[in-house]
């Protein structure tokens, strides 16, 4: 570690050797920046740089859209991840989310767009999504089943933190559906709650993500 | 029978492959290999960032690292925290100024209630306070407790402009005061205070952080509407008044006629946001600072009392954190998604990055804690011209409890949110510079420290100090005489109840406690108001997690950990896998030295257990225990449990 520092130290001296001299007799050089920055990235172009691939997914119902451009930019969104057949927790929190929805909808004046990730993508089709979505009663173009390339999907999974840190657990697609992530893209607010939580406190957690002028009353956290 | 992390039944077979995967991971752990380039060089990872499937190797290597790069391709820049160089040594240590009260009538907004005022303020069109509950009895009532209480205080949380590194550009923290450390309380046993808190953040984040707020101040003895508990969060335009009692614990049950028990004072605390859900955010936006008690012992005046270094010359709190920065802007980043834990490459100590600190040839108490957000910390005093004596000093408290007497010790270990006080005496040291060194190795934001320690000069150093002012008289007593501080408090009753709790990941690299998530609404459990508990702490697997217990100090009868390296033991041999283990106390071995103290954080380390034993006493109402690695925290490695008059006996909440 010394070492890797101290070599850095000498790039960056190069410029200004004679902070560079003054450093190595022990003096403290005057305080003047050793870098020229590159200008301030807003907060929103960073997250989007650094956690959202652009990749084209396919919703339940054959819409291609951009996970970027079309599903998070200027939305405030809810994420999860689960797969058709699942057994375990997917068909709760699926269930759950519906109640969640319920009582944004009745509180927000703003839609929220909820994505079901499939974790399965070689065997989750649209149609198959399209299924599962039937057998839940949703028919809502605000709640989309998304599947796509399959190595696409698992980096946008690693990405939202999606993952267990032991690759052979991750493996285990069962274990893919516990969390929700819940984001305001343009303001970069982003939590997690827990997917079977109480879904009024789901909605209260949800809520803090959205700006009061979206609210039909201030009940949520106000 | 086998058992996955979640404690469901596996087959023998897949048991083995999990333990296997494990060793592998610690191979490459082991051998350093954790950098995206070392994978790269070994052949584990490919040009686009996917990892080769070696079984063990973490499937979160190209996603949980960081830099100015995208954290889903795997492209350069986005490996181990890669910050822009900074010069050391070169901005003096800020110590943050003493918060200053003002007068009942100077406060902005409506005058101070006890229950929460709900009017609606006009400027804003939402409630004038956040608060929910009201100020608890006996406040108002109680002679002790007078409403609104004499001293008043009140702060601003605002977005500033802060330098951390004459080399790196204005960073736009949240602050106190516009300070981050904010301005430091100073408040004496028996004087309740009341804060007005302000939320005046702005809504553009920068890219992280929330602008609702809940401040905690770590550890007091507090009535539960003031704690701030994590799910008192309030919005940006309200304030939140927090009402301080500064008593000792047992004033209104078993220590009534002494005013509380004097072994139970405490002495260093910290005050960091504690937003649910988005504490980690927000602390590592800058939401921390120091408060100080002082009491007829431990006065501040080294001619008085316990007759410590005197406040504020020759006392000094330390805040040390880790961050990390935009290798292209200079800009402070985090990362958002990871759920591991995060560790930067830079060391602030007050919130500067390595700065200098200036003393005179005598003793200091020096007040440090460990802020994270996930990084645990050795620190040893180094002298860089004389690498091969020891440099002993004396540590006289353990999270900021003043130990029965000071022990003089090689180093301090501090998982997040630890503290302790240490004297220093450095007119061993006059005329000479040295440092304070991190040395213990933590190759990334998983799992935690290896466990072992850099050799002397070869790890990190943090501040270091110059022993260049005058010659000043030192009235402070000498800690090698040992001097007695506090007795430690008899825990030896009858528990009402015992309860376990097992430390463990769930679904998701999610983080549990008893394999349930943090729920706000859901107590897990209800302590019965001053009875004494035991709790037993199981830790799994190959994590560590210091574990924060809010309202009163317990005591750790069992499974302390000692310094990292000092012990022939190794947890990260998992040989011992199956058998009961610890680190360097198991769990048959009481506390000695400075475990044998009060303390309100555990530091569990990897297949590690602990049992602890506390009191509830004087107030009731919600508190949470949690993993103060503040990643965890977030994911949600915390409960809720209240405090009532009647409690249940569950034992495996």
């Amino acid at each position: 570690m010394p070492e890797v520092s101290r070599r850095k130290l000498f790039a960056g001296f190069a410029a200004a050797p004679f902070l560079g001299a003054l450093a190595a007799s022990g003096e403290n050089p005057a305080p003047a920046p050793a870098h020229k920055f590159a200008p301030r990235v807003s907060g929103r172009e960073m997250m989007r740089r650094r956690y959202f691939p652009n990749f084209e997914l396919v919703a339940h119902n054959g819409m291609k859209m951009k996970f970027y451009d079309d599903m998070l930019k200027d939305k405030i969104v809810l994420l999860n991840f689960m797969y058709a057949d699942c057994q375990g927790v997917c068909p709760t929190i699926t269930a759950n989310l519906k109640h969640v929805q319920k009582i944004l909808r009745e509180q927000i004046n703003h839609e929220i767009f909820f994505y079901s990730l499939t974790v399965k993508p070689e065997t989750d089709t649209p149609v198959k999504l399209m299924e599962y979505a039937k057998m839940h009663g949703i028919h809502d173009k605000y709640w989309n089943f998304m599947t796509g390339k399959p190595e696409e999907l698992d980096m946008i999974r690693h990405s939202l933190g999606f993952a267990d840190p032991d690759p052979e657990l991750d493996k285990d697609k069962a274990r893919h559906s516990g969390m929700v992530r819940y984001g305001n893209e343009p303001m970069t607010l982003w939590g997690m709650c827990q997917g079977s939580g109480e879904p009024a406190w789901m909605a209260q957690e949800i809520g803090f993500a959205i700006p009061r002028e979206f609210k039909k009353h201030p009940a949520i956290n106000e | 029978m086998y058992f996955n992390a979640n404690g469901e039944k596996i087959s023998r077979a897949r048991w083995k492959e999990m333990y296997n995967a494990f060793k592998n991971r610690q191979e490459l752990v082991k051998a350093g290999l954790t950098s995206r380039r070392d994978l790269m060089r070994m052949g584990l990872l490919t040009g686009a960032g996917m990892l080769i499937a070696k079984k063990g190797l973490s499937s979160r290597a190209w996603a949980d690292t960081w830099g100015s790069g995208s954290c889903y391709s795997g492209t350069s820049g986005c490996g181990n925290c890669a910050s822009p160089t900074t010069r050391p040594w070169v901005m003096n240590m800020p110590i943050p100024p003493v918060k200053q009260p003002i007068a009942l009538s100077a406060l902005t907004g409506p005058a101070p209630t006890i229950a929460p005022n709900n009017a609606i303020n006009p400027a804003t069109g939402i409630a004038y306070e956040g608060r929910t509950r009201a100020h608890q009895s006996p406040i108002g009532s109680n002679g002790n407790l007078p409403f609104p209480a004499a001293t008043v205080y009140q702060v601003n949380q605002q977005v500033a402009n802060v330098s951390m590194s004459p080399d790196l550009p204005m960073q736009r923290l949240w602050t106190f005061d516009g300070m981050s450390p904010g301005p430091t309380y100073v408040s004496h046993y028996g004087t309740p205070i009341l804060i007005r808190n302000y939320n005046n953040l702005p809504s553009d984040n920068g890219g992280f952080g929330i602008n609702s707020v809940s401040t905690h101040l770590h550890n007091a003895h507090n009535p539960s509407e003031s704690d701030g508990f994590p799910c008192d969060y309030f919005a940006s335009g309200q304030y939140y008044d927090q009402y301080y009692p500064n008593q000792l614990a047992g004033f209104l049950s078993d220590h009534v006629s002494t005013n509380g028990d004097i072994n139970e004072a405490l002495s260093t605390l910290w005050y960091h946001d504690h937003r649910e859900g988005f504490t980690s955010q927000n602390v590592y936006k800058g939401l921390v600072g120091h408060y100080i008690l002082f009491n007829n012992y431990d006065t501040g005046d080294e001619t008085t009392g316990f007759r410590l270094p005197s406040f504020p010359n020759y006392d000094i709190p330390m805040m040390f954190a880790d961050r990390c920065f935009d290798a292209s802007t200079g800009d402070l980043v985090f990362d958002t998604f990871n759920t591991d834990g995060i560790l930067g490459d830079k060391f602030l100590v007050n919130g500067v990055i390595q700065p200098v600190l200036h003393v005179s040839p005598r003793r200091y108490r020096l007040r440090w804690i460990n802020t994270g957000p996930s990084r645990f910390l050795q620190i040893y005093l180094t002298d860089l011209n004389n690498l091969t004596t020891s440099q002993p000093f004396w540590q006289i408290s353990n999270d900021g409890n003043l130990l029965p007497k000071p022990v003089q010790v090689p180093a301090v270990a501090l998982g997040v949110a630890e503290r302790a006080d240490v004297i220093i005496d450095f007119s061993k040291y006059a005329g000479k510079t040295i440092y304070l060194e991190n040395r213990l190795l933590q190759p990334n934001g998983q799992g935690g420290p290896t466990g072992s320690v850099a050799s002397p000069g070869k790890g990190f150093l943090m501040l270091q100090i110059v022993v260049d002012q005058p010659a000043a008289t030192d009235n402070s007593v000498d800690p090698a005489t040992l001097p007695s501080y506090y007795t430690l408090p008899s825990v030896s009753g009858t528990p009402r109840v015992s309860r376990t709790f097992n430390f463990d990941q769930g679904r998701n690299g999610q983080w549990t406690i008893n394999g349930s998530l943090f729920s706000c609404t859901t107590p897990r459990f209800t302590v019965q108001q001053n009875s004494l508990e035991q709790w037993y702490f199981d830790n799994g697997w190959n994590w560590s997690h210091p574990i924060h217990v809010h309202f009163e100090e317990h005591q750790v009868t069992q499974g302390a950990p000692g310094l990292y390296g000092s012990s022939s033991d190794d947890s990260w041999d998992y040989s011992k896998y199956g058998n009961q283990y610890c680190w360097s106390g198991c769990t048959t071995k009481a506390p000695t030295g400075v475990n044998l103290a009060r303390k309100d954080t555990v530091r569990l380390v990897p297949k590690a257990n602990a049992t602890i034993r506390m009191r509830f006493r004087d107030w009731v109402g919600r508190y949470v225990m949690h993993c103060h690695n503040v990643i965890h925290e977030d994911h949600a490695m915390m409960l809720r449990f209240d405090i009532a008059t009647t409690g249940d006996t569950k034992t495996n909440p």
